[in-house]
Parts: structure tokens; C-alpha cells; sequence
């Protein structure tokens, strides 16, 4: 077993001609919840994309799950959530699990279980197009459940959520974590930050902080999360 | 390539479909009508059995191009493009996915598209009327691929609609149904000789004028398939799983 399960070191990415990263080095250990922190723009899904294969990456090395990000090893053992919900809209829940599930190659039974995690059961004969935001969102985590991969990387996940599927949600990656999965997890809601173990901070590209919620207060002299992101952010400034 | 998955996504665009009744009218519907419309706006003249055969190779082209192009599109601007190129699926088997799938569509839309025209129309037939469904069927097939192709290079439904004009309109004036392939100027028949779609009228021609030119057919039909093949390599080639 290896101990972490993303390592970038000097980590550069390009897009078009921004410098959307710039030399990031940072570690998920494996079998934790990392919080994936930093304001609108900072670069936090471009490093998901990087780490789930879909982004080019400019120079630097990006290790997941002990081989290189992108390996077609990984496709199996990686689970992506994307910002927004990437699901048919003109599929059924249950269809679209169905097959997202086949391509994974997950037992057939992992559909049911999938749905049950993010409380979809009922909706299941529903079209995705014909359901809320939040309710997109989910079917969309439940796709990237399926075959229960090692690494979940999820894109604000819980967006457009009520606080108590919120909690509900970050109950189920509590769970998850505890059986072993690693959870890189990004979010604006500063509460969600304190139930991860471990924080990364971006600003502009950079990694401004790799800490556990406690030290991030700590180091910020501040009582609560969103107060401490401000301190963070704005000192840096 | 992977069978499994293939037949999969196969399933997965044609439940898709089912949800869409439009689409599944102009795939099916629509080529058949405007074939009627034409053989009654040229009731009583001898321009039906001439062109009948050439739009024949036209309407179910366009239909499916447009449908494949824009189904391709929309799983590209939704995401779910994204999401597959991180799981196990092969780009190819995403491509010939969709092309079994709209492969499947086309064999009825084929079927319903020269029955109607022989039974409905009156289209005189001089060869076997079963290769005038063999020939639309791979002339579908071939808007499905260059669909898919032509989707990589599209960010909008917009972009794609742009490509009718662009990349069909031509091929429709140079396919020989205004004017004979054979009377055009010389550097436009050479221009024609490289577009697949004048190989699918000059099959259809052929099927319906001469009852012993089966050869001809055939090998027209080769042809044509083998731009379809082509369309799907380069649809693979484009098609990247990481984006800069
Ligand atoms: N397709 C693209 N081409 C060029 N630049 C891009 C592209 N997508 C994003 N960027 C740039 O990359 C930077 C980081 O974007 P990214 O989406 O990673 O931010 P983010 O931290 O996820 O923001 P948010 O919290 O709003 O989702 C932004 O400045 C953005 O302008
Ligand atoms: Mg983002």
C-alpha cells in the first residue's frame, strides 16, 4: 500500500497563455478526505483534470495511485465528479447508471447501491432533464461511485445542496474514507472544510497552504473557517 | 476496441433516441416525404425517375449528418465526453458505438425511404431494388461518420449547421444531379471523383437504370464505404482524452 495517492511535484499547467498553475507541490495521502480550497479562478479544477487525465499538463510531475496521471491503468481506479453534472439529460437515472456501470465494469448490483448513497432511489424512472440542480448533481456523484474506485476526485460536489444532504453527503465520504478510499474533495463552504483531514489552499495558481483545518485556524488566529480563508487569502495578497 | 463496450454505448444512444421523437421522425419520416414531394412537383415529367435516385442518396445523408453531428456535439458541451474519456472506454469504441447505433436507424430508414420511393413514388427500378437499400444504408452510414468527424471541429449547434453549406452543399452540386458528372467541366469532374457522396448517386444511378451493372454498384458502394472508414480514423485521431 502506498501512502500517498496523488503526489504532484512542480506541477505546471498552461491554458491558452495563462499560467493557470505554477510550480504546485502537494500530497494526498492515501485513505483521507483533502479539502481542495481557494477562491473562483484559483485553479482548482484545472488541477482535478490534471489528476482524472483530461488536462495537459505543461512540466512537472503528477503521480496518482503510484503511476503517472493519465495512465490507462488509472481509468478504472479513479472516480470524477465534474463542476457541473455530466450525466444525459435525456436518460433516466437509473439508465445512465446503467451504463456509466458498464463501462466501469461494476456488478450490476452496484447501481441499487449507489443509489441508495445519494438517496436517488425513489427518482430512479426519472429523466435527469426533468430534475432539480442539486438532484443532478447527485446522480452525477452517484455515477463517479460506480465500481468503487480507490480515488474520488469530486468537483464541488455538494453545490446547490440543502445543509442536510450536505451532511448526509460529507457523512457518506466519511464512510468511504474509512473503508480505505481517498477523497480529494473541492469546496467554497468553509464548514466543509473542517470535516476534511487535510486542507490545500490555491491562490492564482499557487499552493498557499497544505494544513489540517485546526492548524489552518491556528496559524490564522481566527475562530472560524470562512474568517480564516480571508486572512489567508487576503495576507498573501 | 471492446465489444462489451461498444454494444453499450450502442444501447445507450438509442435509448436516447427513443426519448426523442423528433429525431426519430427526421431520421425515418422526413427523407420519405420530401422524396414525395419531389416525385409530385415533377408529376408527369421524366425529371423524377432521373433525380429520384440521386435524392435518394441525399436526404438520409444530411438527415443523419445532422443528427450524428449534433448528438456528438451535445455530448461534448455536456460534459458527459469529458467524464467518459476518464473511464475505460476506447475512443474507438465510442465512435463505432454511435455509428452502430445510428447504423441501426439508418437500416430503417433505408428500408422505408426506397420502399416508399418504388411503391409510393413510382421509381422504376431496372436492377435489384435491394441494392438501392444496400447502397442508401452505407450512404447513411457515411453521414453518420463524417457527423461525428465534423463534431470535433464544431463548439456550437450553430457551427454545425455551418457545415452544410461548407462540406455537403458542395458535393450535393458536384454529384451529378443538375448536370451529369461526365458533362461537367473537366476540373470539376476530376473534383467530384474525389467527394464520396457522387459515388452514392452514381450507385443509385446506376441500380436504377441498368439491370446489369451490379459490378459498377458494388464497387461505387466500396468506395463510399471506404470514406466512411476513413471519417471514423480521423474521428478517433481528433478525438483527445486531455484538452490543453
Ligand atoms: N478552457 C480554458 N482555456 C483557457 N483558460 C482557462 C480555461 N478554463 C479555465 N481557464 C482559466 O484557468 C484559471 C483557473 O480555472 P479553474 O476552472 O481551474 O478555476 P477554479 O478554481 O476551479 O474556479 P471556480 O471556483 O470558479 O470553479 C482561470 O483563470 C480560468 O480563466
Ligand atoms: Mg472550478
Amino acid at each position: 500500500m502506498m501512502n500517498s495517492a496523488i503526489e504532484a511535484v512542480d506541477l505546471v499547467v498552461h491554458r491558452g497563455r495563462r499560467d493557470v498553475l505554477r510550480t504546485v507541490s502537494a500530497t494526498v495521502p492515501a485513505g483521507s478526505v483533502v479539502g481542495l480550497l481557494g477562491p473562483s479562478g484559483s485553479g482548482k479544477t484545472t488541477l482535478m483534470r490534471a489528476v482524472v487525465g483530461v488536462q495537459r499538463i505543461t512540466s512537472g510531475t503528477l503521480t496518482v495511485l503510484g503511476l503517472p496521471a493519465g495512465h490507462p491503468r488509472l481509468r478504472s481506479r479513479i472516480g470524477y465528479v465534474s463542476q457541473t453534472p455530466s450525466v444525459y439529460d435525456d436518460l433516466t437515472i437509473r439508465q445512465n447508471l446503467t451504463y456509466f456501470g458498464r463501462i466501469v465494469g461494476a456488478p450490476a448490483a452496484d447501481v441499487d447501491r449507489v443509489l441508495d448513497e445519494v438517496d436517488l432511489r425513489e427518482e430512479q424512472r426519472a429523466l435527469v432533464r426533468d430534475l432539480s440542480g442539486g438532484q443532478q448533481n447527485r446522480v452525477s456523484l452517484a455515477a463517479a461511485l460506480l465500481g468503487s474506485p480507490e480515488l474520488l476526485v469530486l468537483d464541488e460536489p455538494t453545490v446547490g445542496l440543502d445543509p442536510v444532504l450536505r451532511r448526509d453527503l460529507w457523512d457518506l465520504f466519511r464512510v468511504l474514507a474509512s473503508r480505505g478510499t481517498t477523497l480529494l474533495v473541492s469546496s467554497h463552504v468553509m464548514d466543509e472544510a473542517q470535516r476534511c483531514d487535510r486542507i490545500l489552499l490555491l491562490r492564482d495558481g499557487a499552493l498557499l497552504a497544505d494544513v489540517t483545518p485546526a492548524e489552518l485556524l491556528e496559524s490564522t488566529g481566527t475562530s472560524d473557517a470562512d474568517d480564516a480563508f480571508l486572512a489567508l487569502v487576503g495576507s498573501a495578497r | 476496441m471492446n465489444v462489451g463496450l461498444t454494444l453499450a454505448t450502442t444501447g445507450r444512444v438509442l435509448t436516447q433516441v427513443r426519448h426523442d421523437p423528433r429525431t426519430i421522425g427526421l431520421l425515418i419520416l422526413v427523407p420519405s416525404l420530401l422524396l414525395g414531394l419531389m416525385a409530385w412537383i415533377f408529376t408527369d415529367t421524366p425529371v423524377f425517375g432521373v433525380v429520384g435516385p440521386a435524392l435518394l442518396a441525399l436526404f438520409p445523408f444530411i438527415a443523419m449528418f445532422l443528427v450524428t453531428s449534433i448528438t456528438m456535439l451535445r455530448e461534448r458541451r455536456s460534459g458527459t465526453l469529458e467524464r467518459l474519456m476518464t473511464l475505460p472506454l476506447g475512443r474507438v469504441d465510442l465512435l463505432l458505438g454511435y455509428t452502430l447505433a445510428f447504423g441501426a436507424l439508418a437500416i430503417v430508414q433505408a428500408l422505408v425511404a426506397v420502399g416508399f420511393a418504388v411503391w409510393v413514388c413510382g421509381l422504376t427500378v431496372a436492377g435489384d431494388a435491394w441494392l438501392l437499400v444496400l447502397v442508401a444504408l452505407v450512404d447513411a452510414l457515411l453521414g453518420t461518420t463524417l457527423g461525428l468527424m465534423a463534431s470535433a471541429f464544431a463548439r456550437s449547434e450553430f457551427q454545425v449547421v455551418q457545415f452544410l453549406p461548407a462540406l455537403v452543399f458542395p458535393q450535393v452540386l458536384l454529384g451529378g444531379i443538375f448536370v451529369p458528372r461526365d458533362r461537367m467541366p473537366d476540373v470539376l469532374n476530376a473534383i467530384s471523383d474525389w467527394l464520396p457522396l457522387s459515388h452514392a448517386i452514381e450507385a443509385l444511378q446506376t441500380v436504377s437504370t441498368d439491370a446489369t451493372g451490379t459490378g459498377t454498384v458494388l464497387r461505387e458502394t466500396v468506395i463510399v464505404a471506404a470514406f466512411a472508414v476513413a471519417a471514423i480514423v480521423l474521428g478517433a485521431v481528433t478525438l483527445r482524452r486531455t484538452t490543453p
